[in-house]
C-alpha cells in the first residue's frame, strides 16, 4: 500500500488529529474568563434541570435537554458579538438564553404558547429550528447578505451529529464555501441522533473531515472543555470576520439525558457509557482546573449555585403562570395583511 | 412574455438595491428561458447570481438573505426542480412571519416556470400550483398576459410576504404589441374578466387562459356566449369577482392544466357552490389535466385541456333544463 501525500492546501483544511483541549493540559488559566465560564456552566446546568422539571409539571410540552453539552452552548453564545447572528436548533435553548434572550421567552416554543417566544431581530437569534439542519442554509444566506451589504457580521449555526446527514447540511456548507460567507458551523457531536449512534450515521473519519470536501477548514475540539470550545469558536469567528470564509467545527460531547423527556435512552445505550461520560462532565473538568489554580473556592462555588437558583426560580415563576392566549392571534400573522379567506374564517369564530 | 418578465426584474433591480436574483444558469446564460438575459451584465454577478446547483440551498440561502432584510428573487429552473426546495418553502418560507408573530417577515419571490405544452421531457411539464396553494403563508400568482407578467412580478417583488410566481412556460413566447412597458402594477387578489359572456363563465388562470379564449370564440358557432375569467392570483383568491360573475351567468366551468383530483378546480368548485348555490343552473364542472403523471411530449396533447374538452364540458351544463 502506498501512502499518498496530501497537498499542503488540503492538509491545511484537515482537522487536528486529536481534539483541541485546554483543561488538564497545564495551560495557564484566564483568571477572568474561566470563573465566568464556570458561573455560566453552573447556571446552564441548573436551567437544564429546571426545564426538565417543568416538563414533569406540565409547564413545558417537551424539553430536549443539553445536559452534558453546556460547554458548547455557552461557548457558542460567547463567541459572538452583539451584531452577529446565532442559528439554533431545538436543543440549543441554553445558547439562546446565554445570548441574552430571557429564559421564559427562549422556552416559548417548548412551552407551546407560540412557536417563537422572542423577536429574532432584537436578539439576532433565529427561531429555534425543529426540522433538522434546515437552519444552516439560512445562516449561510444571512452571512452572505451581510457581506453583500458590507456589514461586519458573522453567523454561527448549531447542528447535531445526526443533522450532518441531511441534504441541507451539505448545501449550506457548499454554498458557504463557494460564497466565502462569514459563517461558522458548530456540530455538537453528542454521539446519538435520538437512538441512532454515530457509527450508523457516517463513515467519515470525523464529522470535521467533511469540511475538506467543501474547501473549508475543519476543526475538532473537546466539546466538554469550555475554554477549548470557546477558543476554537473564537478563532473560527475571527477567520470568518476577516474574510477567510466559513469553518466547520466539530465538538465531541455527550447527551447525558435522553433525547427529550419523552424518550427512554436505556433502550439504546448502556449505563456504563453514560457513567463514563459523567466523569468527563464539563462542569467537573473546569472546576478541577479552577481549583488547582485557586480560582474556585467553596464560597465562589456557593455563589455560583445561588445565582443559578435565583435564575431557576425566576423561570419557574414565569412559567407557572398561565400564558395569555388569544385564538384570534392564529389569523394575525400568516400574512402582512390577512387574505379575504382568513378574514372570513377569523370573523366566523 | 419572457421580455416583460425580464423588464420587471430589471426595473425591480434598478429601483431597489436590496433586490437580488439567485438561481441556476441565470447569470451568464440569462436563464434557460432567457428571462434574466442581460441582468448579470447590467447589475453584476452578485445581484444576478449563478448559484451551485441545489434548490434547497438556493431557497434556504434566500431565506437567510431575506431575514437580513434583502429582497431575494429566486428562480427554480423548472417546476419539478422546485421539489427539493419544498421543505424550505413549507417549513420556513411560508411560516417565518407567523412563527415569529410578524417579527421576521420574508419578502421573497420564488419564480417557477410551470406547466406543459412545450414538448418538454419528463419532469419539465408539471403544474405544481396545488401544493403551493395548500400551504398557508404563501401567495400564489400566475400571469396569463404580457401586461400581467410585468405587473404581477413587480407586485410580487414589492410584497412583504413570500410569493410563488408561476410562469406558464408555453406563454413565454407569447406577444402583445399593444402593451407598453412598464405595465400597470396592481395589488394581488383581483381576477379579471378577459371576455364578457352571458351564458356561462370559464374560470381559469395561467396557461389555460388562451385555451379558454379560443374555446369562447369557437362556442359562438354553437350559440353559447361564454365569459372568460382570469384569476391571476390563486392565493389570495378573489371570491367576490368569481361569485359575481357566476351569479350573473349561472353556469361555470373551471379549466386548468393541473390534475383534477384534489386540484385547484376542486377548491374553486366548492367555493362557488357554497356561495352561489341558488344562482347555479348546473353543477360547476371541471376541465383539467388527467390524474396521471405528466405524460411524455408525444402524448401531452391528450392530457392538456383543449378547446374540444372545454366545449364538451360547456355542453354538459344542463342547458335542456332551461327550455
Amino acid at each position: 500500500m502506498t501512502i499518498v501525500e496530501q497537498p499542503a492546501a488540503t492538509r491545511a483544511l484537515l482537522p487536528e488529529p486529536e481534539p483541541h483541549r485546554v483543561l488538564g493540559t497545564g495551560a495557564a488559566p484566564d483568571a477572568r474568563l474561566w470563573p465566568e465560564l464556570y458561573r455560566l456552566l453552573v447556571r446552564g446546568r441548573r436551567l437544564n434541570e429546571q426545564a426538565t422539571a417543568l416538563t414533569r409539571q406540565g409547564r413545558l410540552a417537551v424539553y430536549p435537554s443539553s445536559t452534558g453539552q453546556e460547554a458548547c452552548q455557552i461557548a457558542a453564545a460567547l463567541a459572538l458579538e452583539p451584531r452577529d447572528w446565532l442559528f439554533p436548533s431545538y436543543r440549543d435553548t441554553l445558547a439562546v438564553i446565554t445570548r441574552g434572550v430571557p429564559p421564559a421567552a427562549a422556552l416559548g416554543l417548548l412551552r407551546g404558547d407560540w412557536h417563537t417566544g422572542y423577536d429574532p431581530r432584537e436578539h439576532r437569534v433565529a427561531p429555534l429550528c425543529t426540522p433538522l439542519a434546515t437552519q444552516l442554509p439560512h445562516a449561510t444566506g444571512l452571512a452572505h447578505a451581510a457581506r453583500l451589504r458590507g456589514d461586519d457580521v458573522v453567523a454561527l449555526a448549531l447542528v447535531g451529529d445526526g443533522g450532518t446527514s441531511e441534504g441541507d447540511f451539505h448545501e449550506a456548507l457548499n454554498f458557504a464555501a463557494v460564497w466565502r460567507a462569514p459563517v461558522v458551523f458548530l456540530v455538537q457531536n453528542n454521539r446519538y441522533a435520538i437512538s441512532v449512534p454515530l457509527a450508523a450515521q457516517t463513515a467519515a473519519p470525523s464529522l470535521a473531515h467533511k469540511a475538506v470536501g467543501y474547501g473549508m477548514p475543519g476543526r475538532l475540539v473537546d466539546g466538554n472543555d469550555a475554554p477549548a470550545v470557546l477558543t476554537v469558536l473564537r478563532e473560527a469567528v475571527a477567520h470568518a470576520r476577516s474574510g477567510g470564509g466559513p469553518t466547520l467545527v466539530e465538538a465531541l460531547t455527550y447527551r447525558i439525558d435522553a433525547h427529550t423527556n419523552a424518550d427512554d435512552a436505556t433502550r439504546y445505550r448502556p449505563p456504563e457509557e453514560v457513567a463514563a461520560w459523567r466523569e468527563r462532565d464539563p462542569l467537573t473538568l473546569l472546576a478541577r482546573d479552577l481549583r488547582a489554580h485557586g480560582l474556585l473556592t467553596d464560597e465562589t462555588e456557593r455563589a455560583a449555585r445561588a445565582d443559578a437558583d435565583t435564575l431557576a426560580a425566576a423561570l419557574r415563576a414565569a412559567l407557572n403562570t398561565d400564558p395569555a392566549l388569544d385564538p384570534l392571534d392564529l389569523f394575525a400573522h400568516v400574512y402582512a395583511t390577512p387574505t379575504p379567506q382568513l378574514r372570513e374564517q377569523r370573523d366566523a369564530r | 412574455m419572457a421580455q416583460a418578465l425580464n423588464r420587471a426584474l430589471r426595473d425591480a433591480l434598478a429601483a431597489d438595491p436590496d433586490v437580488h436574483l439567485l438561481g441556476e444558469d441565470i447569470g451568464t446564460l440569462g436563464g434557460v428561458f432567457r428571462v434574466t438575459d442581460g441582468l448579470a451584465a447590467e447589475f453584476g454577478p452578485e445581484r444576478c447570481a449563478d448559484t451551485p446547483l441545489a434548490e434547497a440551498g438556493i431557497l434556504g440561502a434566500a431565506t437567510g438573505m431575506a431575514m437580513y432584510g434583502l429582497r431575494p428573487v429566486v428562480e427554480m429552473q423548472f417546476d419539478a426542480f422546485g421539489y427539493p426546495a419544498f421543505e424550505q418553502l413549507v417549513s420556513h418560507v411560508a411560516k417565518m412571519r407567523n412563527r415569529t408573530r410578524g417579527a421576521l417577515p420574508l419578502p421573497l419571490t420564488v419564480r417557477v416556470p410551470y406547466g406543459g405544452g412545450i414538448g418538454g421531457v419528463e419532469h419539465h411539464g408539471d403544474s405544481s400550483e396545488a401544493y403551493y396553494m395548500a400551504t398557508p403563508g404563501l401567495h400564489v400568482v400566475t400571469p396569463a398576459t404580457v401586461a400581467d407578467a410585468y405587473g404581477l412580478l413587480r407586485q410580487a417583488i414589492a410584497t412583504d410576504d413570500p410569493v410563488v410566481f408561476l410562469e406558464p412556460k408555453r406563454l413565454y413566447w407569447s406577444r402583445d404589441d399593444t402593451v407598453e412597458l412598464p405595465a400597470t402594477v396592481e395589488p394581488f387578489g383581483r381576477a379579471v374578466l378577459r371576455r364578457e359572456g352571458a351564458d356561462a363563465t370559464l374560470v381559469t388562470y395561467g396557461p389555460a387562459v388562451p385555451v379558454c379564449l379560443a374555446a369562447a370564440d369557437a362556442a359562438r358557432e354553437a350559440g353559447w356566449d361564454l365569459g372568460v375569467l382570469d384569476l391571476r392570483t390563486l392565493v389570495p383568491f378573489d371570491d367576490a369577482t368569481v361569485c359575481a360573475e357566476v351569479r350573473r351567468t349561472g353556469r361555470a366551468v373551471v379549466v386548468h392544466e393541473a390534475s383534477g383530483f384534489a386540484g385547484p378546480g376542486a377548491e374553486i368548485a366548492a367555493r362557488v357552490t357554497e356561495r352561489c348555490f341558488h344562482h347555479l343552473a348546473a353543477p360547476v364542472l371541471r376541465v383539467t389535466g388527467h390524474d396521471i403523471p405528466y405524460p411524455p411530449p408525444m402524448l401531452e396533447r391528450h392530457h392538456l385541456p383543449d378547446v374540444d374538452r372545454v366545449l364538451s364540458a360547456v355542453a354538459r351544463l344542463q342547458w335542456e333544463d332551461q327550455v
